[in-house]
């Protein structure tokens, strides 16, 4: 039995370990002070998150648009890749699965050094394009590997069926594989709105002046003299997780796996 | 009609995309590598090694010690922390909801995670203040290597946690019974038994610890100091402040080659199990 109560106290510990400075966040937030000594209960800092960070928002907005459409775009290209992968050969597939895979697997400043260097040895500007080509790059290997594992259940006899009923290549996969893929394409798009909302260090390197996502701008508030609307901010955002999680039980499905 | 042309068809974005603004840019890195540094930024198409001659840098080589020191240490503490607590949650009853538990500081925003340290460790920070009030001399807990290694852990636990999750809730419980039925002490068959096969989460939590440690840059860029920049820090300064493109590419292929190398290294123990498991 000790072995149980060991690691039952090593989780109690993790989970004191992972909450504690989460906690911390919140209680200030509503400290009416600037410093960390308790001046009293207030909300003054919601209220100057909500009503006077106009930059703040502005970075929030950014990071929204980025995520959506890089989301969008490297779940079809990801997608595709995988149903590629799993189902047909072709003359370059060794070549696809070496670089698919090393992207997952290099430290995120080597992608993001590497595209500021392609970027500015092409006199691309840098700026929200370059910031989507950056999150687009780095999650359609994680839509391929969520998508590809799906396909390893995937009952290829039901295309096959549908080709000898008559189907065309684009209806088998319109209408018999992406339908039956839905579970997996959706794990691979919310992974990737995640990622994209999360990263720093390679939009750290690929964003111009004026186009800094919410982890920048988080990043130099944090920089710049900590201010304690980055509190407010952080419940909101925390808030905004679990709500989101709590909302669907298939979100939350679908994250875990 | 598993033709190699819809294999082309359904490979080809992919294939452009990966190949345009992961292969090329990488290949690029290393040619800069073995270019002349510009004089205001940029290269000089002249071949030279000078971005390598860092080695002879004593600052250069205590770096490379900080980063390999820093990510062994974290991803030792992280793997060893994250074992029972991925078994604890895989036997619990009530595994989803721990599971949630665990997730739940992972989706919350990296740099908000890395800015609760410095509320609670800063100078300023709850604790020194609680020590003000108790009396005591307040203490700098953070800008060193002690707080980069903690943050990192912090920052990756929940990575080591997930894959080390999925593989021991595949493991057998009855097989560790059956050992013990045959006279092993419990140690025993936890040791010979349960850690042998779920070496492929092991392997994974500790790729998903150790390769963002080893390219780690926020976090020691903003809990660190002096003492405890990593090979990150150096590339940053040296592509935006020096501006001397070819040695930032230079350790970037350095630390691109590392990783290769570390992978390759931990993918031979690892037999069987296709890697990257999310």
């Amino acid at each position: 039995m000790n072995k149980k109560k060991f690691s039952l106290n090593m989780f109690i510990l993790t989970l004191v370990f992972l909450y504690l400075p989460l906690v911390v966040l919140i209680v200030q937030s509503f400290n009416s002070g600037k410093g960390v000594g308790w001046d009293g209960f207030s909300l003054k800092w919601y209220d100057e998150l909500f009503n006077h960070s106009a930059r703040l928002w502005k970075s929030f907005r950014y990071s929204i648009l980025i995520a959506l459409t890089s989301s969008l775009i490297s779940t079809a290209i990801g997608t595709l890749g995988a149903i590629s992968l799993q189902w047909y050969s072709f003359k370059h597939k060794k070549y696809l699965q070496v670089i698919s895979y090393l992207p997952l697997v290099l430290p995120d400043i080597i992608m993001g050094v590497s595209l500021l260097i392609l970027f500015t040895s092409i006199k691309f500007k840098l700026g929200l394009v370059t910031i989507f080509l950056a999150h687009t790059t780095f999650n359609i290997p994680f839509v391929l590997f969520i998508v590809l594992s799906r396909l390893h259940d995937f009952d290829y006899s039901i295309v096959e069926a549908a080709y000898d009923l008559g189907a065309t290549q684009k209806q088998a996969l319109t209408k018999v594989i992406l339908p039956n893929l839905m579970p997996g394409i959706i794990s691979g798009l919310l992974m990737s709105i995640t990622l994209s909302l999360d990263d720093f260090v390679i939009t750290f390197f690929v964003a111009g002046p004026g186009s800094s996502t919410l982890p920048l701008h988080i990043y130099s508030m944090i920089k710049f003299g900590v201010s304690p609307i980055i509190n407010a901010l952080s419940v909101i955002l925390i808030a905004g997780t679990i709500a989101l999680a709590m909302s669907t039980k298939k979100i939350q499905k679908y994250m875990v796996s | 009609m598993k033709n190699q042309r819809s294999g082309l068809v359904y490979s080809a974005p992919i294939t452009l995309w990966l190949t345009l603004l992961f292969v090329a840019p990488t290949l690029i890195v290393i040619v800069y590598s073995f270019l002349k540094k510009g004089i205001y930024g940029g290269v000089e198409w002249i071949f030279s090694v000078e971005g390598y001659n860092f080695f002879s840098s004593s600052y250069f080589l205590k770096v490379v010690w900080n980063t390999v020191e820093i990510s062994v240490v974290a991803t030792v503490i992280t793997v060893l922390t994250a074992v029972p607590v991925a078994l604890y949650i895989a036997t619990s009853k009530y595994k989803n909801f721990l599971l949630f538990l665990i997730i739940i500081p992972f989706w919350t925003n990296f740099l908000i995670r890395i800015y609760s340290w410095i509320a609670l460790l800063g100078n300023n920070g709850l604790l020194n203040n609680i020590l003000i009030k108790l009396g005591l001399e307040p203490h700098q807990f953070i800008y060193n290597k002690f707080a980069v290694i903690l943050v990192s852990v912090y920052a990756y636990l929940p990575y080591a946690i997930l894959p080390l999750y999925s593989a021991i809730e595949k493991f057998d419980f009855a097989i560790i019974d059956a050992a013990r039925d045959l006279g092993a002490s419990k140690i025993k068959a936890y040791i010979k038994i349960f850690l042998p096969n779920i070496k492929p989460g092991i392997i994974t939590a500790t790729l998903f610890t150790f390769i963002p440690a080893l390219g780690s840059y926020a976090i020691p860029k903003l809990v660190g100091g002096n003492d405890s920049q990593m090979l990150g820090n150096i590339i940053a300064r040296e592509l935006t402040i020096t501006r001397n493109w070819p040695k930032a590419a230079a350790i970037s292929t350095i630390l691109t080659i590392i990783t290769v190398i570390f992978i390759l290294v931990l993918s031979k123990y690892d037999k069987g199990h296709k890697g990257g498991e999310i």
